[in-house]
């Protein structure tokens, strides 16, 4: 199985590196919604900053969306999802690959967005290790219940509009935690000190846990569906 | 053959007497609840003839939340499981949403109507009230999956993976909505609990709400499995139909195929 | 011996149409057999009913010993099918492709390259992303995945289309090849059954079931170079 996630993932990333669609297409988009915030709640910076962690994980989320049909574009072209299915590849595998795929792409993604937050709006960073950890276990968690709806609507005519509608109020409980992990760390919010974030933390690690395990477990029987 | 009669008994007489006599009972059940609840039962002291809602509202969700919900998630699951997989299962899940997304909504609207002369608001976003509207979006999307055209079995597979991941949110969305409040300093928690103190005769049409909406919830599942056997009774037979056409494309006339020998088959085996 | 394929009264609905209307097959291991019959006959749907791609809605169906209706997924891996799209991943060059394939199902990723000149995809051409190459040289490429993996059971749709004659040679040469090495070959065409020497069996789909199936009056034997090249160079016509 881990020697087919490396495979899958190496694929879909070298993929990447060729096409460059996500960075080139779904990142802009991601930083084009921050400035649009912007202009609803500007000019004053104070409900930026207060908003930032919120505008944040919002553009995340509808990023995610993209990137993961994006991953599963991929295999758009006549019969290649065929051919991963006749492959003989571990249907886990093939999800912790694209999951992973789509996590890294997710993760770079972020650091801009991170950026941009801190430069558009003005907001100061108090802890990095916060930041980070929630960065990166709300991404995963993302991008294995991404993958996994993604699996499922793929090669649908109906996809693009289904995705989202199926995908975001699953991903809910990230937005929660992460903008509230991440206000913790930006020192937003009445009396929110650094900790105030960890069980914030510890729900986003519950959270890729538990999707990455069903993913694993329903990505073979899901695969089966023509 | 009389209109309400269908041309093909789905199942066996003795299930239609069961079913019809779990809808009788649960008529008769609801009726005395609301006999109980809008005459017999007296007002509270706070809240008035609005405390009449207690037995209608925890019961409705007590219905969406844990029985629809619970029946379909688990009939997923079993679905799922290649030991236990049949039809019956997907059947049954699919039935439970649809009847489950009725009683969500309700619980919604019951629940609204009972908060906004109580708190002032159409909505809070505690969270039982979220849980319950997150969950209603969750099951709209497992219906919408099941319109996507395909083949019987691809569609269950889609439909258990909605249900199963859906069963594993909910709790995690109720959870981090509870976490939202309790941790988040300096705000009123809503108390969303509206529970009168029950006592008496209320306590009995209490039970008894809960009795009725279960019966209630029961026949309309069972009505609605029924719906769903037997249009895939009418896909079957649209089946048998488009085979007897492909079998015929075998035997007709085609366009001359020179070295193609075709065995007059003579029709449908 | 146990068949490598069969199928008993295969029915397979897609929607509402029923692209295989009571099929009954049987191929033996290391056997050859042509499926032939008009547009939408049906031919493709019992190729891609024997991958596992296509669920069977009735009748039964054993394809390398497992279940089609309860064991698909140890099918996986074991079947290699050619199929009128390429199956290929178009920003990658043709050896990423190739090697993620071979890799993907556990095969030798030294025959790469022998498997690459034997269908004369030149070093320039290997480095080339599939999406910048000519239908006939995918066409290669995807018969060059099917060759380094060695399945057991080859699934050929249209084998011919898209192949000059010299690659039509080099087919037939593969195809006797992996018979001789127990391989299991299952072919859709158009074509008469004079393209296909090497067959040791020829079925007539119509209308969704097999109307008709004949054994080729050359059994097979070891086909002789030019003998092939006679017959593909002038075979062409549907």
């Amino acid at each position: 199985m881990w020697r087919d996630t490396v495979l899958v993932a190496g694929k879909d990333l070298r993929i990447e590196v060729r096409s460059r669609v996500v960075m080139h297409q779904v990142v802009p988009v991601a930083v084009l919604v921050l400035v649009l915030f912007a202009f609803a709640l500007g000019p004053d910076r104070a409900p930026m900053i207060q908003a930032a962690p919120g505008l944040f994980w919002v553009a995340v989320l509808f990023a995610s969306v993209l990137a993961v049909q994006r991953s599963f574009a991929l295999e758009a072209p006549d019969g290649a999802r065929d051919g991963l299915r006749l492959s003989g590849l571990d249907p886990a595998g093939i999800f912790l690959g694209k999951t992973a795929a789509v996590t890294v792409q997710m993760v770079i993604l972020e650091v801009v967005l991170t950026a941009g937050v801190v430069v558009l709006y003005g907001s100061h960073i108090r802890s990095y290790p916060s930041i980070i950890v929630a960065g990166l276990a709300g991404t995963a968690g993302l991008a294995a219940a991404g993958t996994l709806y993604g699996a499922l609507a793929a090669g649908l005519r109906v996809r693009e509009t289904l995705l989202p509608f199926l995908f975001l109020p699953i991903a809910a409980p990230v937005l929660l935690a992460g903008t509230r992990a991440w206000q913790a760390a930006l020192g937003i919010g009445a009396g929110n000190t650094g900790s105030a974030g960890d069980p914030w933390i510890r729900l986003l690690l519950v959270f890729a846990a538990v999707y990455l395990a069903l993913g694993v477990v329903i990505y073979g029987p899901l695969q089966e569906a023509s | 053959m009389s209109p309400t009669e269908p041309a093909v008994a789905p199942w066996s007489p003795a299930t239609t007497w069961v079913v019809r006599s779990l809808g009788i009972a649960a008529a008769a059940a609801l009726a005395a609840t609301i006999w109980l609840g809008l005459w017999v039962t007296p007002p509270d002291e706070v809240q008035h003839n609005l405390v009449r809602l207690v037995y209608v509202h925890p019961p409705i969700a007590w219905v969406a939340l844990y029985l629809a919900f619970g029946v379909a998630a688990v009939s997923s699951v079993l679905w799922l499981w290649p030991r236990t997989r049949s039809r019956f299962w997907d059947r049954l899940a699919a039935s439970a949403v649809e009847v489950g997304v009725v009683f969500t909504a309700l619980t919604l609207i019951t629940g609204s109507i009972w908060g906004r002369p109580t708190w002032g608001l159409w909505w809070t976003w505690d969270a039982r009230l979220t849980s319950t509207a997150l969950l209603l979006v969750l099951l709209l999307g497992y219906l919408a999956v099941r319109r996507v055209p395909g083949d019987p079995d691809s569609r269950a597979r889609r439909s258990a993976v909605v249900a199963l991941v859906a069963a594993v949110d909910v709790p995690i969305v109720h959870f981090s909505v509870d976490w939202w409040h309790t941790l988040h300093q300096g705000a009123t928690v809503l108390n969303a609990n509206l529970s009168p103190t029950i006592h008496g005769s209320m306590a009995w049409t209490l039970l008894l709400g809960f009795v009725a909406f279960t019966l209630l919830f029961a026949w309309m599942l069972a009505i609605r499995y029924r719906v769903e056997l037997l249009s895939e009774h009418l896909e079957d037979s649209e089946l048998d139909v488009a085979l007897h056409e492909r079998w015929a494309e075998g035997t007709g006339s085609l366009p001359g195929e020179p070295g193609t020998a075709l065995a007059h088959s003579g029709g449908p085996a | 011996m146990v068949p490598a394929v069969l199928l008993r009264t295969a029915v397979c609905v897609t929607g509402r149409f029923p692209a295989l209307a009571g099929v009954d097959l049987a191929v033996a291991q290391g056997e050859v057999v042509v499926l032939e019959g008009p547009n939408g006959a049906g031919k493709t749907s019992v190729l891609r009913v024997c991958a596992g791609l296509l669920p069977l809605t009735g009748g039964e169906g054993t394809v390398l010993g497992c279940d089609l209706r309860r064991d698909v997924p140890a099918l996986r891996g074991r079947v290699g099918m050619l199929g009128h799209a390429a199956a290929l991943y178009d920003d990658l060059t043709v050896v990423e492709n190739v090697r993620f394939a071979v890799r993907a199902a556990g095969a030798d990723v030294a025959r790469i390259d022998a498997a690459l000149d034997r269908l004369e995809l030149g070093g320039r051409v290997r480095r080339t992303p599939v999406g910048r190459l000519s239908a006939g040289q995918r066409r290669r490429v995807a018969l060059a995945l099917l060759v380094t993996r060695r399945p057991e059971l080859w699934l050929l749709d249209e084998p011919h289309a898209g192949l000059d004659a010299d690659a039509r040679v080099v087919l037939g040469e593969i195809v006797s090849e992996v018979v001789a090495e127990g391989a299991t070959v299952l072919l859709a065409s158009h074509e008469p059954e004079e393209s296909w020497p090497l067959a040791d069996r020829v079925m007539s789909i119509v209308g969704g079931r097999v109307v008709e199936e004949r054994a080729v009056a050359s059994t097979r034997r070891p086909a002789l170079p030019d003998q092939l090249r006679a017959v593909s160079g002038g075979a062409h016509v549907a």
